[in-house]
């Protein structure tokens, strides 16, 4: 029992149940587990094998709160200290006073007057307690309520490829329409600028969340903006 | 001892089910779906969540809940199916629940709920067992954690003869000893999730049904696998 063998490639797309490795040779990561000297994985997602370690991304489900994590939340109630935000996911999170504002909150203050119910909020996960019991921040660069705009919410897992690599796809979107775009890791996103470019932008990131496996993918989105804007945009390639 | 059921009477073998058709993502809606079709019986699987759980009381702090509901459309069968939940449908969708506990890792959504409803489009028998196999489809669609995906299907015994996937002709006949036996297996571990009998059947009949019916859950159960992974094939 010294040497595992690998049963399925990597990148290959993996269901629940399905046989992995055998022998002591591999490790089960994240979306596996070990069954005597079977590794089997226990959600469907991409095999990713990293040295001796298998694991799966996964490929749908619903948001899962993670520490550090940037996401938009909507304020649904007022608290006694703070202010409870849904996250788009089976937890809501809590943003106390203390991480609210840089400025002082008094016991007793009128909280509405920082964040009234059903604004949205950038917040970034300061913690997730074993019982999924989360706390945010709204202190740091980039978090702050948000004003105008429009809302959409797109597939968590595909917020990678909205992004882009260092945030290409996103910032050719934003060069091109000239709009204000944030994407919170938990799919929920904000979409601010002319009211034309506004519709441009979230069709164009329907566009990549429903196109999202297709390779060449950066030259087609920049295609469908220089059509519909009309404009020419130049990337510049930085490294 | 020989059976007087020796040709089954839509000329299949006896251990062979009727044609097997499933697929993953039929619900855009949905966090996860699935379509499972075997001969005449249809059942579409919608699964919603984890998301958080209402009324307030049934949180459980330790796991999370499974809620699942089985419901046949009234143009189901050939007689109008009353909606509304039965008595029947009512423990078909506690058993589904129980049939699918064992591999989903519940534990993983503390406080909050996994919905699974079951629609059956056209019934012919062997139903629940469709509704299983779609909803596990579904939840593993759905990127819900689990261990294995539940397989299901019916094995009967027709005067002493053992016969899998029963259809509705079958069912219904008068003149000899029907028994109909649903049951789950998890693949993996070839562990019984459901087993229920309705009918006659000697101890060594049932245990040897169940025997019997493992090899075919496990070709279904690649069946299952097929499906999830031709969504995502490009």
């Amino acid at each position: 029992m010294t040497d595992g063998k690998l049963l399925v490639k990597d990148k290959d797309i993996v269901v629940p149940g399905e046989v992995l490795a055998s022998g002591m040779g591999y490790l089960p990561g994240h979306g596996t587990y070990r069954d005597n000297d079977k590794i089997i994985a226990n959600r469907l997602g991409l095999l990713t094998v990293d040295g001796k370690v298998l694991k799966t991304v996964p490929l749908a489900g619903r948001y899962m709160p993670k520490r550090n994590d940037v996401i938009i939340g909507k304020v649904i109630d007022i608290l006694m200290s703070g202010w409870r935000l849904d996250t788009n996911s089976p937890y809501s999170a809590v943003l106390p006073l203390k991480d609210a504002s840089f400025s002082y909150i008094a016991k007793g203050a009128d909280l509405t007057r920082y964040f009234e119910l059903d604004d949205y909020v950038v917040v970034k996960i300061t913690s997730v307690t074993s019982q999924k019991l989360v706390d945010v921040t709204c202190k740091g660069p980039g978090l702050y309520k948000l004003k105008g705009g429009r809302i959409i919410q797109v597939n968590t897992h595909k917020v990678p490829r909205i992004i882009g690599k260092k945030g290409s796809m996103v910032s050719l979107i934003k060069k091109a329409t000239d709009c204000k775009i944030i994407v919170g890791q938990n799919g929920i996103t904000w979409v601010n600028g002319e009211p034309e470019m506004e519709v441009i932008t979230v069709n164009a990131i329907k566009m990549i969340e429903e196109q999202s496996h297709i390779s060449g993918l950066t030259d087609k989105v920049q295609a469908y903006l220089e059509k519909t804007t009309g404009k020419k945009i130049e990337i510049k390639i930085e490294e | 001892m020989s059976s007087k059921y020796n040709k089954r009477t839509n000329d299949r073998k006896f251990d062979e089910t009727r044609p097997i058709e499933a697929k993953a993502g039929v619900i855009k809606k949905a966090d996860g779906s699935a379509m499972f079709r075997i001969g005449k019986t249809t059942a579409y699987a919608a699964v919603y969540g984890p998301r958080e759980l209402h009324p307030k009381h049934m949180q459980d702090p330790k796991k999370g809940l499974l809620r699942c509901n089985y419901n046949m459309m009234p143009f189901s069968a050939e007689e109008r199916v009353r909606p509304g939940p039965s008595r029947r449908s009512k423990e078909i969708s506690m058993v589904t629940q129980k049939a699918l506990l064992p591999v989903v890792n519940l534990e993983d959504y503390p406080n909050a709920v996994v919905d699974v409803f079951i629609e059956l489009t056209e019934t012919d028998s062997g139903s629940r067992c469709a509704g299983i196999c779609a909803a596990s489809i579904a939840l593993a669609d759905a990127g819900i954690t689990m261990k294995d995906m539940v397989v299901s299907i019916s094995t009967g015994i027709i005067d002493h003869q053992i016969v899998v996937d029963l259809d509705g002709e079958e069912e219904h006949i008068t003149d000899l000893d029907v028994a109909d036996i649903p049951i789950a297996m998890v693949p993996s571990t070839e562990e019984i999730t459901l087993l229920q009998m309705d009918g006659k059947a000697s101890k060594e009949e049932l245990l040897k049904s169940i025997e019997e019916a493992k090899p075919v859950l496990k070709k279904i159960a690649e069946t299952q696998r097929k499906a999830l992974k031709e969504k995502y094939k490009g």
